[in-house]
């Protein structure tokens, strides 16, 4: 009986997908799973209305080549299980030609062997470095990794020479990675990490573990690596505990309502961002002041909500496959993935990005920039 | 022949081997062998948590810590010990089986609400390891599942790990079946309806309790260590994770306590119908909420017991 | 000098503890008194704490001045717990208490899912009422909010006593949730007993979630996890004993807050959950549980 129940659901499905896959020769297919429900929707909400908007501007340009194109988006709710099922999904039943998505390192690395195996150009907006190294031939990413964001806050330190430092961690793995390469690099700058506490994603309160470090004697600087209400939590505690040293938090703070939300605390942090985040504050000659404003005003207008760093990555992401697609002579997915390995100078909203075979996200440090908050808003530290 | 067939207590069984045999043939690509197999391996897990439940009244809603493990042995067992597949499967059923023999000895005693926060909280310390000790488990971004290779041969394919998921169901069900009609499951279901009576009647309460607990262990890690090689990259949230957990115990009630097939329809309706709702966008939660209260006040038994009935009083 | 160093950092554990503690021992309470009148673990209890918070959040975004926003909110929260009763838990009376709690997980899904329509998916927060600066205690640094959250609490459990012994409603609802039976005999209505209870869990769910917002913060999926700590702080207490439930709560919070400062941060929910364990074994009925009672 549940056979007959599998098969006529499967029917029903096959109809449906039937439905589907009754594609016009003139649409182009761009996959995509993001996680924007869930434990990672911070990340994955502004992907999904990022990618969305971007396809319906192009479609309202005309398309590409004259081609529409058609975006077929899964939720898969931060679980890597659900996401590899959607990348077969995409691969065998929707036979998209590229698939921009994977809000999670978990969820890139669950999907990136479907898409190998089925030749299909993957470009990820997942931190971590492992995504891209080793080199997979058809895996490609648009954030900077956790890497970059810690030897920019090292740099900082090393100039305002300050050498030891505690961490406070997110247990999530945006937080865990970061916490795990800074760690890793600390040595090459000089920098000495002489206490380490972690918070879970949903902490509401950090005092325990601030009090400890507050306590710790030598702690000259504190980073805290996370996305999310971690982060402003951690800065509100921080202020709290009148702790006197200065504070980093990471790349992952990617939107201007952190500031709202962590409070009096947040003058006088300083985290690495990239150009987005700063908006209008760009220097008028900046390469980027272009491609941010633009974006910004767009997402803003067409959401009303303020514009975030994660949803940058998918601007990123989709504008280089859009650009490889442009300039590809077919629409095949072969043809596609070669043209984002060529992407050069790219200016984008996270960097100026030039790929290569043994780079596939191709940006150097340039694309952070350390900023520090002052009454309320961003300001560029030199 | 047929009638025998029809009338065998292992009729669940023969319906799902037809079943699986009869739908490569049916769905028209690897997706859907992909969702099948998902469901297998979604419905083993539950079947181990079926025969806690609804055979011995036992709740458990740290299951999915159990899947955990033998998702993990075969990941690190290969990766980190240099232990081929085969054997760290068989290491991480033997673990979980320790684990629960270990947690269920002084647990098993609570009742009702109290048990299931005991195990609730197992499954998080299960979890909560394989999220924090990174350097084994690859943390909360998980690690990667080295190909299972066999006579020298990787095995791969979607085809392949249907046909290895759905057997494994299959024996998983006879054997649960098997159960069922033993001495020892009289045993349990006296457990069920009363612990009292049953320790009157002579039975050793504590000790059947703690063997249904281990076996449904034994069932959860087959299933995780399954699902580890048809993902080939696991994370501590979707092999361990308390949501996990929930979902496994939703399958079961769904389905229908007791019914050897409820799982297999609990399993279905979960993993398939999160497929389907993706046509609603937005409202799939919203819907997937709905559809879940709705169940379970229309057919309160479960699927798969509520039709039974049905059936059974329009054939009468 | 050293030991008032050891006293001001177990004092600012403590403080942190007790203001954790006490949205657990909130939402504890909220399960406890659905669970008294119609021995249903209400896994939905979580989402009135955000409803609360999220309604005040987008009202008072919407332009209506704060207090209206919360009273409002409150007004929302009770009417989702309203619904709930009656067209979720009323339909399926006298099936399993796992059916039920199968039930109440597919409400909260249905209210995730509604929020993050209506509302959306990143986190806010609410300007605390006496200012972000913190009042020192004994060297311990303490949020003017954290005051207002435990103040709350003993303005909540004074107010519900008072209801419960000196109203002829609240010992209705006593009187059902010990024997429904009897109470059905003497003329109680129990099925509007039991409406009620989910009417007052949804207001003391969303009163909760306003007053800690400004410390914890919000956002559509913020029930969750509150569910799970409250789930386990009224086992720790002892289910259906409403002392037992603040006092779980406010343990589980305790042993967080010395499990992260004195233990292990990565690790502290595991101390929590070890704590709970041990409590059980020794008591098997939680802290403040009645004896065993056991059908035959």
């Amino acid at each position: 009986m549940v056979g007959r129940i599998l098969g006529s659901v499967a029917i029903a499905a096959t109809l449906v997908a039937g439905g589907w896959s009754g594609a016009r020769a003139e649409e182009i297919r761009i996959g995509s799973v993001v996680s924007s429900t869930g434990p990672a929707s911070l990340l994955g909400d502004p992907q999904k209305r990022t990618l969305e908007m971007l396809v319906e501007d192009i479609n309202a340009k005309g398309g590409i080549k004259g081609n529409k194109l058609k975006l077929v988006l899964y939720d898969d709710g931060g679980d890597a299980n659900a996401a590899r099922t959607f990348a077969t999904r995409l691969a065998e039943e929707d036979k998209v030609a590229v698939v921009i998505g994977g809000s999670t390192t978990g969820t890139t690395m669950a999907m990136a062997p479907v898409f190998e195996d089925a030749e299909i150009p993957f470009m990820s907006f997942a931190g971590a470095i492992q995504v891209i190294k080793p080199v997979r031939k058809w895996v490609f990413k648009t954030p900077h990794t956790d890497l970059m964001a810690c030897e920019k806050i090292f740099t900082d330190l090393n100039a305002r020479k300050l050498s030891k430092v505690a961490f406070l961690s997110g247990t999530d793995g945006f937080g865990k990675s970061m916490r795990d390469q800074c760690v890793a690099a600390a040595p090459k700058f000089g920098i000495e990490v002489v206490h380490e506490e972690t918070y879970g994603p949903r902490d509401a309160d950090m005092t325990p573990q601030l009090t400890n470090i507050k306590n710790k004697a030598g702690v000259q600087a504190i980073i805290i690596p996370g996305i999310g209400q971690g982060p402003a939590i951690g800065v509100r505690n921080y202020k709290q505990l009148a702790i006197a040293v200065p504070l980093y938090v990471s790349h992952g703070v990617a939107s201007k309502e952190f500031i709202a939300l962590a409070g009096e605390g947040a003058e006088g942090v300083r985290l690495p961002a990239a150009a987005l985040l700063l908006g209008e504050k760009l220097a008028a000659d900046d390469p980027q002041r272009p491609v941010v404003l633009d974006y910004t005003k767009a997402y803003e207008k067409k959401t009303g909500q303020p514009v975030s760093g994660f949803g940058g990555f998918a601007y990123d992401g989709f504008m280089i496959v859009a650009e490889a697609m442009k300039r590809a002579p077919s629409n095949k997915p072969a043809a596609i993935r070669d043209e984002i390995e060529k992407t050069k100078g790219f200016v984008g909203v996270d960097g100026i990005y030039n790929m290569s075979p043994q780079d596939h996200m191709g940006l150097d440090l340039s694309g952070f920039r350390m900023v520090e908050i002052r009454k309320g808003d961003w300001v560029a530290v030199p | 022949m047929l009638n025998r067939m029809l009338r065998s207590r292992y009729l669940p069984a023969f319906l799902m081997l037809a079943a699986m045999l009869a739908l490569p043939y049916v769905l028209p690509s690897t997706y859907y062998l992909r969702v099948a197999s998902m469901v297998f391996v979604f419905a083993l897990a539950a079947m181990g948590l079926n025969l806690l439940l609804g055979l011995a009244g036992q709740v458990s809603l740290g299951h999915a810590g159990f899947m955990g493990v033998g998702a993990y042995a075969v990941a690190i067992g290969p990766t980190h010990l240099g232990v081929p597949a085969i054997p760290s499967a068989l290491a991480g059923v033997a673990l979980s089986c320790l684990l629960a023999y270990l947690m269920g000895r002084p647990i098993l005693k609570l009742k009702g609400y109290y048990l299931a926060v005991a195990t609730l909280g197992c499954g998080l310390l299960i979890s909560m390891v394989l999220t924090n000790e990174a350097q084994w488990t690859g943390g909360p971004d998980g690690m990667g599942v080295p190909r299972l290779v066999l006579f020298d041969a990787p095995v791969r394919g979607v085809q392949t790990w249907y046909y290895v998921c759905g057997v494994a169901l299959v024996i998983g069900m006879v054997l649960a079946i098997n159960l069922t009609f033993s001495p020892t499951g009289r045993a349990l279901r006296a457990i069920r309806d009363s612990e009292v009576a049953a320790r009157v009647v002579g039975i050793d309460v504590a000790r059947q309790k703690l063997f249904v607990f281990v076996l449904s262990a034994a069932y959860a890690a087959v299933a995780g260590s399954l699902l580890a090689f048809v993902n080939g990259h696991i994370t501590p949230d979707s092999t361990s994770g308390f949501l996990r957990s929930i979902e496994l115990i939703t399958m079961v009630v769904l389905g229908g306590t007791g019914a050897v097939l409820g799982p297999v329809a609990g399993a279905a309706i979960l993993v398939i119908l999160p497929q389907a709702l993706t046509v609603f966008h937005d409202y799939e939660h919203m819907i997937l909420g709905l559809v879940m209260m709705a169940c379970m006040i229309a057919l309160r038994q479960g699927l798969v017991p509520a039709l039974t009935a049905r059936f059974r009083e329009r054939t009468a | 000098m050293r030991a008032s160093a050891m006293t001001t950092e177990l004092l600012q554990f403590t403080f942190s503890g007790l203001t954790v503690g006490a949205v657990y021992a909130s939402v504890a309470l909220g399960f406890t008194l659905i669970y008294n009148a119609s021995h249903v673990v209400n896994l939905a209890q979580g989402e009135f704490v955000m409803l609360g918070a999220m309604s005040t959040v987008f009202l008072a975004a919407a332009g209506l001045p704060l207090p209206v926003a919360m009273i409002l909110a409150v007004l929302i929260s009770m009417v989702a717990g309203l619904a709930l009763h009656r067209f979720a838990i009323a339909p399926a009376r006298g099936a399993d208490p796992i059916a039920l709690i199968i039930i109440t997980i597919g409400a909260s899904i249905f209210l995730r899912g509604l929020a993050q329509i209506v509302f959306d998916k990143r986190f806010h927060s609410l300007p605390p009422w006496f200012g972000a600066e913190p009042i020192v205690i004994g060297g311990a640094a303490v949020l003017p909010q954290s005051l207002v959250v435990l103040a709350g609490m003993l303005v909540v459990l004074v107010g519900l006593w008072l209801f419960m012994t000196r109203t002829l409603f609240g010992r209705a609802i006593l009187a059902a949730s010990n024997n429904p039976m009897a109470a059905t005999l003497v003329g109680i209505n129990v099925p509007v007993i039991v409406a009620a209870t989910f009417l007052i869990s949804s207001l003391l769910g969303a009163v909760v979630g306003i007053l800690v917002t400004p410390i914890t913060l919000t956002s559509y999926d913020a029930g969750t996890i509150l569910a799970l700590k409250g789930f386990a702080a009224v086992m720790l207490g002892g289910i259906g004993n409403p002392p037992g439930a603040v006092l779980g709560g406010l343990l589980l919070g305790l042993a967080e807050s010395f499990g992260a400062g004195l233990i292990s941060s990565q690790y502290k929910d595991a101390i929590a959950f070890v704590i709970l364990l041990a409590v059980l074994l020794l008591r098997p009925r939680g802290l403040l549980g009645g004896a065993a009672l056991e059908r035959v």
